[in-house]
């Protein structure tokens, strides 16, 4: 496998771990985070130096370079690949936003070390693969919001605990229970004797995926960790969907296509069944819960279809909906920051008072349903194609779970940004650093829409390895027969 | 130069005139630079001079060498040769796109002097010309598109355009509401919409017009797909097109839509926005002569829609919804002319109706105000015309009055059958989520952020958060609320209704 030039992802790893101790010094709390911002536009600097290293490898996968840690364990600790190359920068880059726009008066509740490390735990899990590390990542990385609730902020934190607790069991069980050489049996080796413990790893490691990427009726505990924790935790814990992620490494190559369509159908429920309470949903937090799960969902179906075009779609889409919708949940931050928690049953009128965040609302909504000229068109179009190619019918409901997140969408503008007049005594205008945030935000949203090329060009090459790569075990290596 | 390069060049300019104008519109708002009332219409005058000189010189050409279609190949925007999947971006010069692109540049260059005038001082006069723009850069797009994704491209935009214009005067309810309701008909005419470029694209393996319609020059191309494929791809196209052109049963918003400032309610409603449907089932017409059944489905929507909408016209108490009717009656005629065959016809009339709707929706505020100094200085009312729909007290029907000053009950069907069970549906599982979520966590509720609520420069009447409300209060109060919502819709159903 060869190797990029420079340490690139070990760097990225570890540049937030040592911030997250850094940051606890200074006991200015606004130094404090204008460090972070530091430590997130470096590691932001890594982890682009990543993709663009990888880019010029033409490779589908590669090694970091040897560095402290690839020393201190072993040889090929981290690996990058198609898939996960893209996945890095974006996650440095919604961290960074999550940081810039965190104004003073939220200091005090947001943990800026506990997110750095967050921010640690996260982009080691994208460059894992299959394996042990990759299980106990995973699992570590519940554990940031959860201290936040118990601790931070003396929530009750139940729901949260028994579906991560059941997502860590499920998980932990399902890969100790799989064949080791799972990834690489042949089929002589999955033999009859293996195939109710085969069958029920993938089983285990399905239910784990699905309650991470919180697939209905197992997605109470994200609700209610938006109602629980900071906007801000809770937006970094769910948007880069580190849920999917697992699904893709650990499911994706073992499960037989009945299984993988069966989890698509089921994704697509969700999808539909979210964006139409999303609709409905009458507190702001909510409602971006709602429509997160909603395009979460509509990744998985793309992603679970398995073919070239619902798979290269699915994976623009991730990418899309990662910024787009880090950027929705980012401005209703900023808004709830100056007013509290938005209630959508009445009007708030809000726009001449911060037009820039109601523009950015509108823009980054519009994204996020693949409106025309934006970062998420073609990515739905594509996914729209391979859904109705697989499911003349049923995939007619991603049309429907957009044109519901498209009404839904409007709706929280209208509501949020209009329909009344508001006086306040102190102004509400964006502040420099949310201003870029908005700046960089719409520029990429409109780049990444009027010159898609690129993206999606890379996106179905890494589609069409991961098919290969599927197809080559399934040639080689078939799923076991019941 | 080249004919062939001059062509080339003045199809590009007709494109990106109003594309510059939104880019630089649209950036001097994002830097935060606003631009000056004198160089917002400038630059609108600018691009849209440029646009109408470039689409003129095209037709002279056009007309010198003797072309009848001339497409101008932007190339793939996306491809993926392997899927065959590519985004096509094509635009056509014929004698459907070429009358209908001159016509949009004329009437909105009309409405920007226009509007340049009635919102001088306005707040939101950078506002209404950016959305202007996005509205003028979709209607040149769809009208000159060559295939139905870039048809899709230009359909949204106007769509959004619309439906924020609408919502213009956002510092009310009502507008606000319209708009939400016109984008939501929007949405389920575009997802129709996109089915059916879907459909298409796996027919006839593109989204090329050519490939569906044959080689021929419009309108004597034939449809290369079989008949029950024509009719499920027009029937999709049907929807979306009566969704657009707020024909039956999707009139509700039309009346909704006039809530916007005066200039837009002209362009959009009673000029190019009402005929985007009409045009393009003109530019798919050789799908009606493959189905006969797609054929009867256009005549009866067309004729119920004119029928609908001239007894709705002739209650209406106020001049903007008596026109936007009027104009729905002229609409579905063309749809009728349509599904005649009719296409010159079809076209024809729809840049006649266009231009006298225009003028009819910019003199409406002053001719009222003309006719009551007339009616002064005469010292009397003016002759009244009789009305074939007369009042109960007058001797007619009272049902059908009824009928037509409800109209149709369209809406109050639509909030009743559709808004209101799937709101219910959905409430009650929001509410069983609750009790789930409440179940799991012992009861206990989730704190919220009080002390901002009550701060009292920011919300001068604290009130509790949804989150308290769910986690105190029993389910009765939770529908109370969502009576709320649900009759806000229906209030500016009534609002209108008494206007």
């Amino acid at each position: 496998m060869p190797e990029m030039h420079f340490p690139w992802l070990e760097l990225s790893i570890l540049i937030p771990l040592m911030g997250s101790v850094l940051v606890r010094l200074p006991k200015n709390r606004e130094f404090a985070r204008k460090l972070c911002v530091a430590i997130c536009v470096l590691t932001l600097a890594c982890t682009i130096g990543e993709f663009w290293d990888f880019a010029s490898l033409d490779r589908f996968e590669a090694h970091d370079h040897g560095g402290l840690l690839s020393y201190l364990f072993r040889q090929g600790l981290f690996v990058v690949d198609e898939l996960s190359a893209p996945l890095f920068p974006l996650t440095a880059l919604i961290f960074l936003m999550t940081f810039l726009s965190t104004l003073k008066t939220k200091l005090d509740r947001f943990s800026l070390s506990g997110t750095l490390v967050s921010e640690s735990i996260l982009l080691a899990t994208f460059s894992c693969r299959a394996g042990w590390l990759l299980v106990v990542l995973l699992a570590l990385g519940t554990l940031p919001p959860l201290i936040e609730l118990a601790y931070r902020r003396r929530e009750g934190i139940r729901v949260y605990a028994i579906h991560m607790g059941l997502f860590v069991a499920c998980l932990i069980a399902g890969w100790a229970l799989l064949p080791s050489e799972a990834y690489t049996m042949d089929a002589a080796t999955i033999s009859s004797k293996l195939t109710f413990r085969f069958l029920l790893s993938g089983a285990l490691l399905t239910i784990a995926g699905l309650i991470r990427s919180g697939v209905a009726p197992l997605h109470c505990w994200m609700t209610d960790l938006f109602e629980r924790a900071t906007l801000g935790t809770a937006l970094l814990f769910v948007v880069p969907m580190p849920g999917v992620y697992a699904l893709m490494r650990l499911v994706l190559p073992i499960a037989p296509s009945w299984a993988l369509q069966s989890i698509a159908i089921l994704s697509l429920i969700t999808s539909v069944y979210a964006a139409a309470m999303a609709l409905v949903e009458t507190d702001a937090r909510k409602f971006f819960c709602y429509l997160f799960l909603s395009h979460a969902s509509l990744v998985l179906v793309g992603l679970e279809l398995v073919t070239a075009v619902g798979l290269t779609g699915a994976l623009c889409l991730w990418l899309s909906v990662g910024l787009s919708l880090s950027g929705l949940g980012l401005t209703l931050r900023s808004v709830e920051a100056r007013m509290g928690r938005i209630d959508l049953s009445r009007f708030h009128g809000l726009h001449e008072h911060t037009p820039i965040l109601a523009g950015l609302f509108l823009l980054t909504g519009l994204a996020s349903i693949g409106f025309p000229g934006t970062i998420g068109f073609i990515g739905t179009e594509l996914l729209v194609e391979g859904a109705v190619g697989v499911y003349p019918l049923i995939g007619m409901a991603v049309v429907v779970a957009a044109a519901l997140n498209g009404i839904a969408i409007l709706r929280v503008y209208f509501r949020v940004f209009s329909g009344t007049q508001f006086s306040a005594t102190v102004s509400f205008m964006a502040k420099r650093e949310e201003r870029f945030a908005v700046l960089v935000l719409t520029l990429l949203i409109i780049g990444g829409g009027l010159w898609p090329q690129p993206s999606v060009a890379s996106r179905y090459h890494a589609a069409k390895a991961l098919i290969q790569k599927r197809l080559d075990q399934e040639v080689s290596h078939p799923p076991p027969e019941s | 130069m080249t004919l062939e390069t001059s062509i080339h060049f003045f199809g590009v300019m007709v494109v990106a005139a109003p594309a510059v104008l939104l880019s630089m519109l649209g950036l001097s708002m994002l830097f935060g630079i606003p631009l000056s009332e004198k160089s917002t219409s400038r630059l609108t005058q600018s691009s849209v001079a440029i646009g109408l000189l470039a689409v003129l010189s095209i037709l002279l050409l056009m007309l010198w060498n003797g072309d009848r279609h001339l497409p101008i190949e932007m190339g793939n925007w996306v491809s993926i040769q392997e899927q065959h999947f590519h985004f096509h971006l094509k635009f056509v010069f014929d004698r459907l796109s070429i009358p209908f692109t001159i016509l949009t540049f004329v009437l909105c260059g009309t409405i920007g002097a226009f509007a340049k005038v009635y919102l001088h001082r306005e707040p939101g006069y950078n506002r209404f010309f950016l959305l202007y723009s996005v509205f003028l850069l979709g209607m040149v797009v769809s009208s000159l598109a060559g295939t139905i994704e870039t048809l899709f491209f230009g359909w949204e935009l106007v769509g959004l355009s619309s439906a924020l214009l609408i919502a213009y005067f956002h510092e009310r309810q009502t507008p606000v509401i319209n708009g939400h309701r016109v984008w939501s008909v929007y949405r389920i005419a575009d997802a129709a919409f996109l089915v059916a470029a879907l459909t298409m694209h796996h027919l006839t393996g593109g989204g090329d017009f050519d490939g569906l319609m044959g080689s021929g020059p419009w309108p004597e191309g034939v449809a290369s797909i079989d008949p029950h494929a024509a009719l499920v791809v027009g029937l999709l196209l049907l929807v979306a097109a009566a969704g657009k052109s707020g024909m039956v049963p999707f009139s509700g918003w039309l009346p909704r839509a006039m809530e916007g400032p005066t200039p837009s309610s002209a362009v959009f409603y009673g000029a190019l926005s009402v005929h985007l449907g009409a045009y393009m089932l003109l530019r798919v017409s050789p799908l009606l002569d493959v189905s006969f059944p797609l054929r009867v489905c256009v005549i009866v929507m067309g004729a119920a829609s004119a029928l609908f909408g001239a007894l709705t016209a002739r209650v209406q108490t106020d001049v903007k919804s008596a026109l936007a009717y009027a104009s729905l009656t002229q609409v579905g005629i063309i749809v009728v002319e349509i599904g005649f065959g009719f296409h010159y016809l079809a076209l024809i009339h729809i840049i006649g109706h266009a231009l006298m709707r225009t003028l009819q929706l910019l003199r409406a505020p002053s001719l009222l105000k003309d006719y009551h100094t007339l009616e002064d200085a005469i010292g009397g009312h003016l002759p009244q015309t009789e009305s074939i729909i007369r009042s109960p007290q007058r001797g007619g029907s009272p049902r059908l009055y009824r009928f037509c000053l409800e109209r149709g009950h369209l809406d109050a069907m639509i909030d009743r059958f559709v808004v209101r069970p799937f709101e219910k549906t959905f409430l009650w599982t929001g509410e069983m989520e609750r009790r789930w979520t409440r179940f799991l966590s012992g009861d206990r509720s989730p704190q919220v952020d009080q002390a901002r609520w009550e701060h009292p420069s920011i919300n001068p009447e604290p009130r509790e958060t949804t989150t308290q409300r769910t986690a105190t209060q029993p389910i009765t109060t939770q529908k109370r609320m969502s009576a709320t919502v649900l009759t806000s819709g229906q209030l500016s159903t009534r609002e209108n209704s008494d206007a």
